[in-house]
């Protein structure tokens, strides 16, 4: 199987604080993996460090087989990486139908042809489509901002899909999202896993999303990593049901 | 054309009103009245500039009457010399663009009020080259009979022509700046003042743009100093100080950052009503002048146009709401009569 992101001994400092410490796996074309693992046990540390928001203070990131480590995360963007963050980020006073023409612009010819081109960057109907597909056709020309915190998630997450990616890391995009648009996310998720065969890495703490959409689940503790396997043999795993799933 | 004009009568009755005051209005008025006007329009363009740089982009810039400045003196010292007017032009919008590209590069570092700090050094210098290097700038002695042009036989030499003129470059530099502003570059700059991280993880090359917002706002400020040389026709240092730039800054807030027609609104306030307060309250005038804008700034730290955009909006929920109550159904309504 080919190896899309490898991670090889990551390690993430502050002082004398070991966020992540030493953490090596590898995500496979084309599949859905699990993050899980209790509060504070270094997941979004771990993807601050291998996508450039932070500088590991160890470790390498291989990217299709090419050192990324420490890349500044606008390049690794255009090389087709994508990502939300846990706290949501969207642009608050741009529209909702701006914010996901922008997640995909910068994808598309050169500054200089982007500013000579079209107004919409040709990415109007696509973020149309996207806006339909999450049923906020009603919300296109609001301002991101005074959206509901679950529809905001949910833009953010689509942004992340904007660009046509080739790797995506979500960190809990679940988080707030009602369990209809969470069908719905999850529906999308994997229509992009299966149609354009991007992979996904995802944070989340709700299981039952977890263990329903991802092939193959890693669950950290402490800044490392403790267990890698399938949903099921996660599930049984007596290590992680001590440190994290409970009895 | 008549789509606009139907989808949006209230906006279009308005522009062709503002239109025509500033055609019409200037022909009933004094010379020196004209004269304000044309500092009106060629201030708003330096506005407009920095509107660009603070308000859609996010990067204070306290260096904008610099720019102003550079764009002046350029002009005072080639046209005095025999210069064509469009020689200065070329040379200011090439020079500008290069020392605010310059100047952006620490916004890499810096933000907000440490930034605002870099750019001050940097007006304060400039201020100082204009008046300590007289070989270049005659220094505080300044530089008299700047000439005004001459366009397509017409002498400028007049208040009101010269009105028109700057009138003329005000819609070129706003025509010019809508553009930029709706196109992606304009989402671009908009992302880099929201949330610089997450733009840079959506692909925006975050350093780029900040350098050429810097560039482009104080290009902007270079023209409207090309502009300001002729039609005082005499300039020393101190027009060009650090009041300029907080002027600048001020018309901009009050406007409205980051609205389209902020400085405008801005450079109206900022201009225009000093002088107006000056034929009702005599010497009292900058006072009254520095009430006003801290009560409105009080009342609306958004600028004019954010007020307007919170009465629009709430008179939007209102109806919406309104609306909603109509289309449900009530049962207590008319059953007790």
């Amino acid at each position: 199987m080919t190896k899309v992101l490898e991670i090889h001994g990551i390690k993430k400092h502050f002082g004398g604080i070991r966020a992540v410490d030493g953490v090596s796996f590898d995500v496979n074309k084309g599949e859905i993996l699990g993050l899980i693992g209790p509060n504070g046990c270094g997941k979004s540390t771990l993807f601050n460090a291998v996508l450039g928001q932070l500088e590991p203070t160890a470790g390498r990131v291989m990217l299709d087989g090419h050192d990324i480590t420490g890349m500044r995360p606008a390049r690794l963007s255009r090389l087709g990486v994508s990502r939300t963050f846990q706290l949501l980020q969207v642009f608050p006073e741009m529209s909702v139908r701006e914010n996901l023409i922008l997640a995909g612009q910068e994808h598309r010819g050169t500054m200089v042809s982007r500013l000579f081109g079209p107004r919409d960057a040709g990415l109007g109907e696509a973020a149309d489509r996207m806006i339909a597909f999450f049923k906020m056709s009603h919300l296109a020309g609001e301002k991101a901002g005074g959206l509901s915190y679950g529809q905001q998630k949910l833009l953010d997450a689509a942004m992340a899909f904007m660009a046509g990616p080739r790797l995506v890391l979500l960190d809990e995009p679940a988080g707030g999202v009602n369990l209809t648009m969470l069908g719905a996310l999850k529906e999308r998720l994997r229509a992009i896993n299966s149609e354009l065969g991007a992979t996904f890495v995802v944070i989340e703490h709700n299981m039952e999303f977890v263990m329903s959409l991802c092939q193959r689940v890693v669950v950290m503790a402490e800044g490392r990593v403790l267990a890698i396997g399938t949903p099921a043999e996660i599930r049984a795993n007596p290590a992680v049901i001590d440190a994290y799933l409970g009895h | 054309m008549i789509a606009l004009l139907r989808s949006r009568p209230a906006a279009c009755a308005l522009a062709i009103g503002v239109a025509c005051i500033l055609l019409f209005l200037p022909l009933t008025l004094s010379r020196f009245g004209n004269y304000m006007l044309a500092m009106w329009a060629v201030m708003t363009i330096a506005a407009m500039g920095l509107n660009l740089t603070l308000g859609y982009a996010g990067q204070v810039s306290l260096a904008q009457g610099a720019f102003v400045g550079i764009g002046a003196y350029a002009t005072a010292i080639m046209t005095v010399n025999g210069w064509p007017l469009y020689a200065p032009l070329l040379l200011t919008v090439a020079l500008c663009f290069a020392i605010g590209w310059l100047l952006g590069y620490p916004a890499l570092r810096v933000q907000h009020h440490y930034l605002a700090f870099v750019t001050l050094s940097f007006a304060t210098l400039a201020y100082l080259v204009f008046r300590n290097e007289e070989w270049l700038t005659k220094g505080t002695y300044g530089i008299f009979g700047i000439p005004r042009p001459t366009l397509f036989g017409v002498s400028l030499k007049h208040h009101l022509n010269f009105y028109y003129f700057s009138l003329a470059w005000l819609v070129i530099c706003a025509g010019l700046m809508l553009w930029l502003v709706n196109s992606p570059w304009g989402r671009a700059f908009t992302a880099l003042r929201e949330n610089p991280a997450r733009a840079q993880s959506l692909g925006v090359d975050t350093r780029r743009y900040t350098l050429m917002a810097f560039a482009i706002g104080s290009t902007m400020g270079g023209v409207a100093g090309v502009l300001y040389a002729p039609l005082v026709e005499f300039i020393d240092p101190n027009p060009f100080g650090l009041p300029l730039s907080f002027s600048l800054l001020l018309m901009v807030i009050v406007g409205g950052s980051g609205y389209f027609l902020g400085p405008a609104l801005g450079a109206l306030i900022a201009v225009l009503l000093p002088e107006w307060l000056r034929d009702y309250t005599q010497g009292y005038y900058l006072i009254a002048y520095a009430l006003l804008v801290m009560v409105l700034l009080i009342y609306s730290p958004s600028g004019i146009l954010g007020w307007v955009e919170r009465r629009t909006a709430d008179a939007r929920t209102r109806r919406a709401s309104l609306a909603r109550q109509a289309a449900v159904p009530t049962y207590d309504a008319g059953s007790a009569s």
